[in-house]
């Protein structure tokens, strides 16, 4: 494993690639190389993180454009062979446009860019993302998105739910998403999405280090 | 080969919670309007495309709103053609 590398995707517009490398590679001691989102080749990398940002704009809809990458057009063979992929933020709406997850994220209820620490309820340990191997834990993480509201019909919340797809849900939701859902992951396990960003808060001097775990379960089989 | 002038509109469905528009319903009050019950706002896009017939322009106008202009989790859409 000495020479796991991380990928993470860099799309025009994206704005958190760099703290998801920096804290990779100076938390973590990870391997990590940019993909601009015009390449293809993934057969370098082990696992891809989707940073935040507002990929082309945040054009049509988050996401929307994103889809149609070359980048993303070869991420179905990656995540069809078990490799574990990550999307923080614009990343988790690149992964419901594209269908990799189920639902959609949309506007804020209140409308409001909100930027705050919040508290999350690790629901689910599928796929090995959370530390939540004994009980229910509550982890801290910061959240910053204009649309980050969680939405899908009742019969997707249900396989959600029966099928613990469901990994975190908001304490106090910010920004009414259906059942308080933060983030989920695909029936497999190997890919999650979550609107809180794990790789503002892997330092205790700013604010916080729960974020450590799930960047570093990106190594995990 | 024919051209044509269409219009999308694409609308979020109505069980999804429409902030802005209700946003903009509370200020159309504000200003004084009336009788306002609902409010939704959605978008309009405007293609001027080519092909052979109308029902071929149909087929690429659907592939197009299913797979991009709308997100049918959450959005319905429907379109006016018109030859030029």
């Amino acid at each position: 494993m000495d020479n796991f590398t991380v990928g993470v995707v860099v799309f025009p517009g994206s704005n958190c690639d760099r703290d998801v490398s920096w804290a990779l590679e100076g938390c973590l001691d990870m391997r990590t190389k940019y993909l601009w989102h015009e390449s293809s080749d993934l057969s370098d990398v082990d696992a891809i993180v989707l940073p935040g940002g507002f990929s082309y704009g945040d054009y049509l809809r988050c996401g929307a454009i994103a889809r149609f990458s070359s980048l993303i057009n070869a991420l179905d063979e990656f995540v069809k062979s078990g490799k574990r992929v990550l999307g923080i933020c614009n990343g988790f709406q690149i992964l419901t446009e594209s269908g990799f997850l189920p639902g959609a994220l949309v506007a804020n209820k209140n409308l409001n860019f909100i930027c705050d620490d919040v508290e999350l309820d690790i629901v689910s340990s599928k796929g090995g993302w959370f530390n939540n191997v004994d009980e229910k834990q509550t982890i801290k993480l910061p959240i910053a998105h204009g649309e980050g509201r969680y939405h899908c019909d009742s019969d997707t919340l249900k396989k959600l739910v029966d099928n613990e797809l469901i990994a975190l849900r908001y304490k106090n939701n910010p920004n009414g998403s259906s059942f308080d859902i933060a983030g989920i992951t695909n029936e497999k396990g190997n890919v999650l999405g979550l609107m809180p960003h794990p790789e503002r808060a892997c330092d205790e001097t700013i604010g916080g280090t729960d974020g450590l775990f799930t960047l570093k379960s990106l190594i995990l089989k | 080969m024919d051209q044509f002038a269409v219009k999308v509109f694409v609308r979020l469905r109505p069980s999804v919670l429409d902030p802005a528009g209700e946003a903009t319903k509370s200020a159309s009050i504000k200003l004084g309007a009336e009788g306002i019950k609902s409010l939704r706002i959605g978008k309009m896009i405007e293609v001027k495309i080519e092909g052979n017939g109308e029902n071929e322009v149909r087929g690429k106008i659907d592939l197009l709103c299913d797979r991009l202009f709308a997100n049918t989790v959450i959005e319905d859409y429907e379109y006016s053609l018109e030859k030029l």
